[in-house]
């Protein structure tokens, strides 16, 4: 079923009773071409993009929860493109040109909204940082605009402009970031995997990766064995225990982030902003949320909850910048597991299987990714050779030392980003 | 979470600063193969279950220590000195 205004029409004046369900259940085939691990945003897209792109569709989404039940479901929203790294900004530079053009492509809204993202900054230092990384942003086709002080209090009259510990000397805006709502972007990827011929396979677990002679055959999995002529691995916090399947052990370690929602109240936050001096950003969910979050816990988890710590530094820096949230109620919290590679760079690449290829390490921010992410991928299982955009998330960067992304410049060593 | 410092007694994990897996404690010779060091800092198991880990002891007697912890669910089952670790082999 196509979704449409008319549609809507269609359907209101006659009960609603003409809905049906957005994606098939099918039982898993004993064979398939292509097997993906996992149903996220990650997965979804690339098996859209297979089939969009590649032409192909004997292809099989394998999820252990339910689709979009994990990170994709339970983030900040954030969509933008302001890297300033050669082969991080072109990756988000495509990944936001896939954003835009994302709900015409899939016939599904998901609320992708170019409301603007605003990184404030309060030193001199860090305002020649954000000039340098706007140019990089310019040089590579999108948009940024430096902000003064007064520029900003224009548009978020709201900020603590008199606190002298850390004062707000100006912003660069990026006016094409912005949010979309994120279970959208899982629904409308599945829809349009679906629509193509893919089967999603949800509540099955890969427990298994058959390789014979270094050639991957299939995968064991809780609902039996399926043989496959290639496997990606797109299973985000989850990577070092699916690779482990395949002997490999992963330059990943899982932590968690927390993210926070408040109870829903007026339109007051127009932006997504984010305080230079401290970790936090914040932006306000189109049902009136104010959603925000801040740094790791710092520790290796899988708990999907985090500790008091970081809750505390959180509601500490939104208010060190924003006094007016102290009022706003904090309704839910949720510790997300993040696959941390040693540069806070992501991995799409081959391993040295054959057959078996590998997409991780997005560390917090895999959201803004997940076009490009799956568009790429689907490039490599598909030609075998990398996408042009994707060529540098190398996995054998960290062994040779070539190719190193290290946006933060604080080390390629775990534990830094 | 509390971390129970074998010098100070369970404390607050805010007094702790985490370095990483105890694995950091076996560090290759200087002059070992560059694989040798990949396999060092890079690459991990990275448990989801029962792990040893590095934890820094700022906020109180500026011991490193070896925690004894579960990821899945923060369970902390004990921590040593890491000069004990290390000398008990």
């Amino acid at each position: 079923m196509r979704y449409s205004g008319w549609q809507v029409l269609a359907q209101g004046i006659t009960g609603n009773r003409g809905w049906r369900p957005a994606w098939r259940g099918p039982a898993p085939k004993p064979a398939y071409d292509i097997v993906i691990i996992g149903g996220g945003g990650h997965g979804l897209s690339t098996a859209y993009y297979l089939a969009k792109e590649h032409g192909l569709s004997n292809i099989a989404v394998l999820e252990k929860g339910y689709l979009g039940g994990g990170n994709v479901g339970r983030n900040t929203t954030i969509v933008r493109a302001n890297y300033f790294l050669e082969g991080n900004s072109q990756f988000y530079s495509h990944s936001l040109k896939l954003w835009e053009g994302l709900e015409a492509d899939l016939n599904y809204n998901v609320m992708h909204s170019q409301r603007g993202l605003i990184n404030l900054f309060h030193s001199d230092g860090q305002r020649d940082a954000f000039v340098r990384r706007g140019n990089m942003m310019i040089n590579q086709g999108d948009d940024a605009i430096l902000l003064d002080r007064e520029g900003c209090r224009e548009l978020l009259p709201y900020l603590d402009y008199e606190q002298t510990r850390f004062p707000i000397y100006g912003g660069l805006l990026h006016p094409r970031g912005g949010t979309a709502r994120h279970d959208a972007v899982a629904w409308g990827y599945a829809r349009g995997a679906d629509r193509r011929g893919v089967d999603l396979i949800q509540n099955c677990e890969v427990t298994g990766i058959d390789i014979e002679g270094g050639r991957v055959t299939g995968v064991q999995t809780s609902r039996g064995a399926i043989r496959a002529k290639k496997v990606a691995i797109v299973v985000a916090g989850r990577s070092s225990q699916v690779a482990a399947m395949a002997g490999m052990r992963l330059p990943i370690e899982s932590h968690v982030l927390q993210a926070f929602v408040t109870e829903g109240l007026k339109p007051v936050i127009d932006h997504v902003i984010s305080y230079g001096m401290g970790h936090f950003y914040i932006s306000q969910s189109d049902k009136g949320g104010l959603v925000f979050g801040g740094d790791l816990d710092f520790y290796a988890s899988y708990a999907a909850r985090g500790n008091l710590p970081m809750v505390e530094h959180v509601a500490e820096a939104g208010m060190t910048l924003m006094p007016m949230i102290g009022k706003a109620r904090m309704l839910r919290s949720w510790g997300g597991i993040m696959d941390m590679s040693p540069d806070g760079s992501p991995i799409i690449d081959k391993t040295d299987t054959e057959g078996l290829y590998l997409n991780c390490g997005w560390c917090y921010g895999g959201f803004k990714a997940v076009p490009a992410s799956g568009h790429t991928f689907a490039h490599l299982i598909a030609t075998d050779r990398p996408h042009d955009a994707a060529s540098r998330f190398r996995l054998d960067r960290f062994a040779t030392g070539r190719g190193l992304m290290d946006e933060e410049g604080t080390g390629s060593q775990h534990n830094l980003h | 979470m509390l971390i129970p410092c074998p010098v100070c007694g369970p404390r607050d994990i805010r007094e702790f600063t985490y370095k990483g897996h105890a694995s950091y404690l076996d560090r290759p010779a200087e002059d070992a193969a560059p694989e040798a060091w990949n396999e060092h800092l890079h690459l991990r198991d990275n448990p989801a279950g029962p792990t040893r880990d590095l934890w820094y002891h700022g906020g109180g007697c500026t011991a490193w220590l070896v925690v004894e912890r579960n990821t899945a669910t923060h369970v902390i089952a004990g921590a040593r000195l890491t000069r004990e670790v290390r000398d008990a082999g």
